[in-house]
């Protein structure tokens, strides 16, 4: 499906990416922890075309993903903060993305579980950080893909819209859709994620499962572990 | 392509921006056809300040436009679209609606008046022409400063100083130029010169059209022999497509390679 070899990247001196393999399994939910600048959107917008790499390769489906813009078609994307030209109304800016995908989404049945019914006239201007978010979702999920990447899918939602999304998220992964997840919040990666990989300064420090995990650092509880490891790094660097 | 340019283009047309720049024209070409009475003297006056004005609003215009439309240019680089279609279909329907703006806004008045009785319809097409290509090479321009500059301030600082430059800074050189090698045959060097700016090249012609080169004096003269002809305005038309056509290509050159 996606596959990563030797991927590099720097934004001028500063080394973000310092080349690691890595392939995103099958069917499974996969994290992608880390700190804050550890480089993990630069792995997702590098895998979305978004970035450019300073070395290595992509593979989408076993084809190099560079000057390739068609599998992106396969691949759903929900970005960190939810940006959208601000005068478009809702309904129209699915539209939008619709007519220039060239295929019709189905984003009635998600509209209805994220109860935005009642939103599709307003402006995106009008509307608050969370029901953004909301329509970001709705925009990423109405059409199927085999792949879905997410950077940081939870941010503003209320308790009941986030119960909607792990359920959304669940019953495609039953379908046997492939996730890509990052985010900070621990409790989501237990409950949602098959697999964990660890972001730290540019490189793959940990992969497996939270089992794996948790054993490894000697921790009973994930974000624990994941403490831990911060403070070694930081114990390291000082 | 096709549907980021329509998007584009009825973003900004729906704008009451686009509305304010059609009706300055409107305005001022009413206004200087019922004052002067002369139809070819409304289109000098028209002119200084078309060549002066275009340029000016097709710079902000490309600039603003881009920064403003960063979110949606992220979000349709996470689609199936290549990018030369995005940044292709951002930038040509920006001056296509500058130009509509432009093209209605300097011709109502004239048609209103009689323009057809006038016997200056080459005159004021050619006007319109070059009003069309000045839109076309600034939005470009400014649009290449804004792809290439992340920082706002520093992106807009630079497309304000090329207008400035092309508009008013660069006649200041050719003038003097002009001037400390009055003792050598510069014919050569003063059209090279001319040809080395739009805006420049697009005075000449409509100068030239309207002939009123005696105006100008000596480069005048020297003009009107290259540029009066047929070939003479052949060159000026292509070198002013190469001066849109060469912008175009540096932003998709630039465009393959940005990070977003």
């Amino acid at each position: 499906m996606i596959e990563i070899k030797e991927i590099r990247k720097s934004f001028g001196r500063l080394e973000v990416l310092k080349g690691f393999d890595f392939s995103l399994s099958e069917g499974k939910i996969t994290a992608v922890l880390g700190p804050n600048g550890s480089g993990k959107t630069t792995l997702i917008k590098s895998i979305l075309g978004l970035v450019i790499p300073s070395g290595g390769e992509i593979f989408f489906d076993g084809k190099p993903i560079y000057k390739d813009w068609e599998y992106r078609r396969r691949i759903g994307y929900l970005p960190q903060i939810a940006k959208f030209p601000e005068n478009l109304k809702v309904k129209e800016l699915f539209k939008l993305i619709e007519d220039i995908r060239g295929e019709k989404g189905n984003s009635e049945p998600l509209i209805e579980r994220f109860s935005l019914d009642s939103f599709l006239n307003k402006k995106l201007r009008q509307l608050s950080g969370g029901t953004r978010q909301k329509v970001n979702i709705v925009l990423t999920f109405m059409f199927e893909c085999p792949v879905y990447i997410l950077d940081e899918p939870t941010t503003g939602l209320d308790p009941i819209a986030l119960i909607r999304f792990k359920d959304l998220i669940l019953e495609r992964k039953e379908q046997g859709i492939t996730f890509l997840v990052t985010t900070h919040i621990m409790n989501l990666v237990e409950e949602l994620a098959d697999e964990l990989m660890f972001l730290l300064e540019g490189q793959v420090y940990f992969r497996g499962t939270h089992s794996e995990m948790k054993e490894a650092q000697q921790e009973e509880n994930l974000e624990r572990a994941i403490a831990k490891i911060l403070e070694k790094e930081y114990a390291e660097n000082s | 392509m096709l549907k980021i340019l329509k998007y584009s283009f009825f973003d900004l047309i729906r704008s009451r921006w686009s509305i304010i720049y059609f009706l300055f024209y409107f305005i001022t070409g009413m206004v200087l056809l019922y004052l002067s009475h002369d139809v070819s003297k409304a289109i000098v006056s028209l002119m200084n300040i078309t060549f002066i004005l275009t340029p000016l609003i097709g710079t902000i215009f490309g600039v603003m436009n881009f920064y403003n439309s960063r979110e949606f240019i992220e979000l349709l680089l996470a689609q199936p679209v290549p990018r030369k279609r995005i940044f292709l279909g951002m930038f040509l329907g920006i001056s296509i609606s500058l130009s509509l703006s432009l093209l209605l806004g300097m011709s109502l008045p004239f048609i209103i008046y009689g323009l057809f009785l006038s016997g200056q319809v080459m005159s004021l097409l050619i006007l319109i022409t070059s009003g069309v290509f000045l839109t076309f090479i600034f939005t470009a321009l400014a649009f290449y400063i804004a792809l290439v500059n992340e920082n706002r301030l520093k992106g807009f600082g630079m497309a304000i100083l090329v207008w400035l430059f092309m508009a008013f800074i660069y006649d200041g050189i050719f003038l003097l130029s002009l001037f400390l090698l009055q003792e050598y045959p510069i014919e050569k060097f003063a059209i090279a010169m001319s040809l080395f700016n739009p805006i420049d090249l697009s005075r000449i012609l409509i100068m030239l059209k309207l002939d009123i080169s005696a105006l100008m004096g000596y480069t005048g003269a020297v003009f009107s022999k290259f540029f009066g002809n047929n070939s003479g305005m052949l060159i000026s038309f292509l070198a002013l497509t190469i001066w849109t056509v060469v912008p175009v290509l540096l932003i998709l050159k630039k465009s393959f390679k940005k990070d977003f």
